[in-house]
């Protein structure tokens, strides 16, 4: 005999759930600026190849340092004549690639080992120590360790992003299944036998769904933020493939000739940032509305 | 409270020794060979075989765990391949610097996250808390590297009023040092600060609806006084974990600081040491990072219990 899982509030119908959380989303009005904001820098990214003016690493000896607002470069010009707007929707796409396979990474690896943790007692000792572990090696030193193994790439930065962001999701998909686990109709589904993996697969993993999806949004800033770092201090993303991090990087070289070098890929980062943490905000305020008051 | 400090310990321990057979067994899956890189390539194989004796390579893995345990513990970190500098005297030049930076960060991001965190909760509602929000979304979105190289071009170079780069020991002249730190240190601690305020600002305001704050203000106390001994006091139990959790963030952030700004601090040797396959050097500092990590969160703990009791008698939360 089947079990539902009701929805932890009252609203039996996902549908109509999912439709409040839309409408919720819109009326906040950060949320919206975040959700916009979201979307035009997912569509430059995806769609990089298609508006970037110029290939991202063509280079034009015969126009170097261009200013900003450059007739043909409206965003100026690097050391080797690139063209700065270019390079920054590509750097862009390589920052949201690192930041998904980096959230996919965490999500994967710590939503099991928290559920496995927080409803059965004697397997969250284990994982308790492996968190405390993970804890202890900052993300840049596991950068410097893969980079030191495997040299620097795009997926070592990705790896090392992900790793550092598990203990975290470990703990919030534990609190969540500590929660969840004293609920009637985990009680009810253990009355009637349902294995511990079908409880925590079909009764709490749903549930604990919301809370998932929040931390991925607060991780993804983070590992873009941290993308860039690698790539600028060398042990991530490799020339001559576009990072803002190591255009940050280069442009430092030569930064009194060209500072809008300098100054778009920043801007690049702190927008994607910014709408990543404006629409995350104003997702868990909506998702979890117990926090909203504080 | 006995019990919960012997329990925390015990976990510490068990945390730094399983760290430490990570790092042994990370540095052998290294790619390159130790022995060949301290002979040098053209060296004949008895030569080889002599260096390998001596680094203790041809002993079995476990007995050379226990010779790296023993030699790090007393305090033998190995040897600089490529200087052949003792590691500890390379730790001690450089630490110290970073150090000394993180202190500041600290220091910038307590006073500025603190105080906008209390602003924010005091006037709820009202233009200084959007204010607030708005320079922690800030802080929380800008990379603190991006915002050291605006940093170096506008008020470094633009203006003239810091220097670019360069460093001076705080114990040489604590004046020039501070001259030399102060843009570093406020651009590590930005971020930081970013996270002290949302935090502080969340304990503030819920410890502002408490019973106790509306005892202390229905008994005529003055609103600055019921801030700071009640109100504050209880949200601060929050913000020194926030800081300690934290720390992670900061090492790393500072190895990019001193990038930036030129200076010769413990980043500097790290990142030297990946770009030079400067394998003791590498070993060496992720076990001194590993270990600061785990001794800081152990005190973070032991604070937090003499802060507040409830977490003794409770255990883990």
């Amino acid at each position: 005999m089947a079990v539902s899982t009701p929805v932890p509030d009252t609203e039996p119908d996902l549908g109509r759930r999912r439709g409040r959380v839309l409408h919720s989303l819109l009326h906040n009005p950060l949320g919206l600026v975040g959700g916009a904001l979201l979307l035009v820098v997912v569509l430059a990214a995806v769609l990089a190849p298609l508006i970037a003016p110029y290939p991202p690493t063509r280079v034009d000896f015969d126009v170097p340092f261009q200013r900003f607002l450059t007739i043909g470069y409206p965003l100026g010009t690097d050391d080797l004549g690139r063209d700065v707007l270019s390079r920054v929707l590509f750097g862009a796409r390589a920052s949201l690639l690192v930041g998904v396979l980096s959230v996919l990474l965490a999500v994967v690896v710590g939503t099991p080992l928290g559920l496995v943790a927080g409803y059965w007692g004697w397997l969250d000792a284990i994982v308790s120590r492996l968190t405390d572990l993970m804890l202890a090696f900052p993300f840049l030193v596991i950068a410097v360790g893969l980079a030191a193994i495997n040299g620097a790439s795009l997926s070592n930065a990705a790896i090392a992003l992900g790793i550092a962001q598990v203990p975290t999701m470990i703990r919030v998909v534990r609190a969540e299944t500590l929660r969840f686990k004293e609920l009637e109709f985990v009680l009810s589904a253990r009355s009637l036998d349902a294995s511990g993996l079908r409880i925590l697969g079909q009764h709490v993993l749903p549930n604990a769904a919301s809370a998932i999806i929040v931390q991925a949004t607060v991780i993804m800033p983070v590992a873009v933020i941290g993308e860039a770092l690698l790539s600028f201090l060398g042990l991530g993303i490799q020339p001559p493939t576009p990072s803002l991090g190591i255009m940050l990087s280069d442009a430092q070289q030569y930064l009194f000739r060209a500072p809008s070098a300098a100054v778009f890929p920043g801007l690049a980062i702190a927008v994607i940032c910014l709408a990543f943490n404006l629409f995350g905000d104003a997702l868990r305020d909506t998702l979890d509305p117990s926090r909203q008051e504080r | 409270m006995g019990r919960y400090l012997l329990n925390r310990l015990w976990q510490a321990a068990l945390t730094m020794f399983l760290s430490s057979v990570v790092v042994f067994w990370g540095v052998r899956a290294l790619p390159g060979d130790p022995a060949l890189a301290l002979a040098g390539e053209e060296a004949d194989p008895e030569r080889l075989a002599q260096v390998r004796a001596d680094l203790g390579l041809d002993q079995p893995v476990l007995v050379q765990y226990w010779r790296f345990v023993t030699d790090t513990l007393s305090g033998d970190l190995g040897q600089s391949v490529r200087t052949g500098t003792p590691v500890t005297e390379l730790i001690g030049a450089t630490l110290p610097v970073t150090l000394w930076l993180s202190l500041f960060a600290i220091v910038v991001a307590v006073v500025i996250g603190i105080g906008a965190g209390v602003v924010a909760a005091v006037y709820r509602g009202r233009w200084p808390e959007w204010v607030a929000n708005a320079f922690a979304l800030v802080g929380l979105s800008v990379p603190s590297f991006w915002l050291g190289i605006l940093a170096i071009l506008y008020l470094s170079v633009g203006l003239g009023w810091f220097p670019a780069s360069g460093y001076v020991p705080v114990t040489e002249n604590p004046v020039r040092a501070a001259y030399y730190l102060f843009l570093p240190a406020v651009i590590l601690g930005t971020a930081l600060a970013a996270v002290v305020m949302r935090q502080t600002r969340s304990a503030m305001l819920e410890s502002l609806s408490t019973d106790y704050v509306r005892t202390a203000r229905a008994k005529g106390l003055s609103r600055g006084r019921v801030l700071s001994h009640y109100a504050l006091r209880n949200s601060l139990i929050v913000v020194v974990t926030i800081i300690g959790l934290q720390l992670g963030g900061l090492i790393s952030g500072a190895v990019v600081t001193e990038r930036i700004f030129g200076l010769p601090g413990f980043g500097k040797l790290t990142l030297d040491s990946v770009f030079t396959r400067d394998y003791p050097v590498i070993q060496a500092v992720v076990l001194v990072v590993t270990a600061a990590y785990i001794v800081i969160n152990l005190a973070v703990d032991v604070l937090y219990s003499l802060i507040n009791p409830r977490i003794r008698v409770g255990g883990r939360s």
